[in-house]
């Protein structure tokens, strides 16, 4: 009986381990890479360990692409995006859940129906209404549409339903506070952890957004990050290990954030599925 | 009808402040996704090269779909992928959760953490990596089949048939980690004692997953397949990157996905701007299908679930 349980023990860690390797394997790659020079990238078996040509990849990095700078843009578009949706997302799942006014079934149907519409069906007349608007090259295309975000509102109703007193509210307005001061100074500070969730599935997803920001930023002084690694693809292909430095730099910062936070970004992640 | 008048005006008043609130949303959804997804299915119907005049052509962008033989080598492919990158992503997940949530297994949180990583990580830059990794005369890939003594396979290009399965390869390896999670949360939620049950019994471990997890976990797998069935149907980073940002998919279009092939007739490239969107809006015909056939067959299990359990 003992024996059949450390042997279960010993199949299934050993599952776990190998999926794990198999997972962290391309990170481990991807950072071994930029320390290589071109031919150790090209050589067979593969380079498995770290070399000495960091600094040197380093040099054709910053002669080849303004890193600071896409960095910079990226911040500029996954915040503005992450504050707007945070916003309007709290604002409207607040009155949803607090406030019984007339229609509010009928809206609240609508919004649910329009997170099953695909954003695929209007691809076509949003870029020809992107460029009607002169908001080609301009962040605004990328900021300002996507923060309606029907699952924001789903979600923050969500939370306010289980986590608002009725009671505070109305103490609030015998003490003559306005609805806007009570929902600022009462209500957002009780929503905090659903700020946290849904910035951070949010933040996620902004700053790995490619397709749209492709179709929008056609200067290379706006690019974004995943732009910037794009261009080093088609045009500085060769230099393998320039672009891993330049991947491994662009990833980083993001991946540090996920360690050091792992519950909350996955939580985030998959906050519509487990708060069915 | 004054009276009626005044009375509307009260509640707006009254309520004005929810409406204040919940009206951006509303107003955005109106502008940049109901209005474009209205007149894409309006410019269907036209010949407009986004430029002059748009000419009414009625079905004529849906006929010429039909004979369009990149269109098929694009929905083809798409499918294909969909499909067989769907069984690693189920299954994997499935069987990577319930190993997880086995009572033996300490450092839960650090697995699940590892499993994540892709998650957060930019396509674009995995995908930097995975054609490092595709490489015919030096990649990874190539030297772990060469250990078991098997040729190597030519991914990226060759005759375009493996740009496929590099892409699922890829594709599965980044998602598996989210549907485990997912999963791994939806079993905790089931009573343990039902495992402990079928233990007793002597039923394997195969036949508690397909016989008890699975059917309890429905609607959670559904969710998953739907959004992935999403998921694949826009898939495009993957397979653009890997084949050197090439709009036409690499070497005869053996990576060529819907969403690229639309975008590619307008508004990179070409300014067939009717036909794409016709080409949108098949795809979202096919997205609609597929979501309402998961949810039937779902629903039907579940009352079939029913009526064996009240029998």
């Amino acid at each position: 009986m003992r024996v059949t349980i450390v042997m279960k023990k010993l199949v299934i860690y050993g599952l776990l381990f190998i999926v794990a390797l198999i997972m962290l394997l391309p990170f481990y790659m991807m950072f071994v890479m930029s320390t290589l020079a071109t031919n150790e990238i090209f050589s067979f078996p593969p380079v498995m360990i770290f070399g000495n040509n960091l600094s040197f990849n380093y040099q054709n990095m910053i002669e080849a692409v303004n890193l600071q700078k896409a960095f910079l843009n990226s911040m500029i578009v996954t915040f503005s995006s992450v504050i707007l949706v945070l916003f309007f997302s709290s604002i409207g799942g607040y009155a949803f859940s607090v406030y019984d006014f007339p229609g509010r079934r009928i809206l609240f149907t609508i919004l649910l129906g329009t997170m099953m519409v695909p954003f695929t069906a209007g691809v076509i007349p949003w870029f020809i209404m992107m460029s009607k608007m002169g908001w080609i090259n301009n962040y605004a295309a990328l900021i300002i549409p996507g923060s309606a975000n029907a699952f924001g509102i789903f979600w923050m109703r969500q939370y306010c339903k289980n986590n608002v007193p009725i009671s505070l509210m109305e103490a609030a307005r015998i003490d003559g506070c306005s609805e806007w001061i009570i929902f600022f100074r009462v209500i957002a500070p009780i929503l905090k952890p659903a700020y946290a969730s849904l910035g951070i599935m949010q933040f996620v997803n902004i700053w790995n957004e490619f397709l749209q920001s492709l179709l929008i930023l056609r200067r290379e002084e706006y690019y974004t990050l995943p732009l910037l690694l794009k261009t080093m693809v088609s045009d500085r292909g060769t230099d393998y290990g320039a672009m891993m430095l330049t991947s491994t730099l662009a990833v980083l910062p993001l991946l540090i954030c996920f360690l050091v936070a792992s519950k909350y970004f996955m939580d985030g992640l998959t906050a519509g599925a487990v708060k069915e | 009808m004054i009276l009626k008048k005044n009375h509307l005006f009260s509640v707006l008043k009254k309520y004005k402040v929810a409406y204040v609130y919940v009206a951006p949303f509303y107003l955005l959804f109106a502008l940049f996704g109901l209005f474009p997804m209205v007149s894409g299915f309006m410019l269907s119907f036209y010949r407009w090269n986004g430029l002059g005049a748009m000419k009414f052509i009625g079905v004529q962008n849906y006929i010429n779909l039909l004979k369009d033989v990149l269109f098929w080598k694009a929905l083809t492919n798409t499918i294909y992928i969909g499909i067989i990158a769907h069984i690693p992503i189920l299954l994997g997940g499935l069987v990577l959760a319930y190993l997880l949530n086995s009572k033996f297994v300490k450092g839960q949180n650090l697995f699940k953490t590892i499993y994540f990583m892709p998650m957060v990580t930019s396509s674009v830059a995995i995908t930097i990596i995975f054609q490092a990794f595709f490489g015919y005369n030096y990649g990874f890939m190539n030297y772990v089949l060469s250990a078991f003594n098997i040729d190597p396979i030519n991914w990226l290009s060759g005759d375009g048939s493996h740009i496929k399965w590099a892409v699922i390869i890829m594709f599965s390896w980044k998602w598996i980690g989210w549907n485990m999670v997912i999963y791994l949360a939806g079993m905790q939620g089931i009573n343990k004692d039902i495992y402990e049950a079928a233990e007793i019994d002597g039923a394997n471990h195969i036949r508690v997953i397909f016989n008890i997890v699975v059917p309890l976990l429905k609607p959670i797998i559904l969710f998953t397949m739907i959004q992935s069935t999403i998921g694949m149907f826009n898939l495009f980073t993957e397979p653009f990157v890997l084949t050197g940002n090439n709009w036409n998919g690499g070497t005869n279009n053996g990576g060529l996905t819907l969403m690229m092939y639309l975008l590619n007739k307008a508004p990179q490239g070409g300014n067939l701007y009717g036909y794409a969107s016709a080409i949108a809006y098949v795809m979202t015909f096919i997205i609609i299908c597929i979501s309402i056939l998961l949810n039937k067959t779902m629903t039907r299990e579940k009352s079939l679930i029913k009526r064996r359990m009240l029998g």
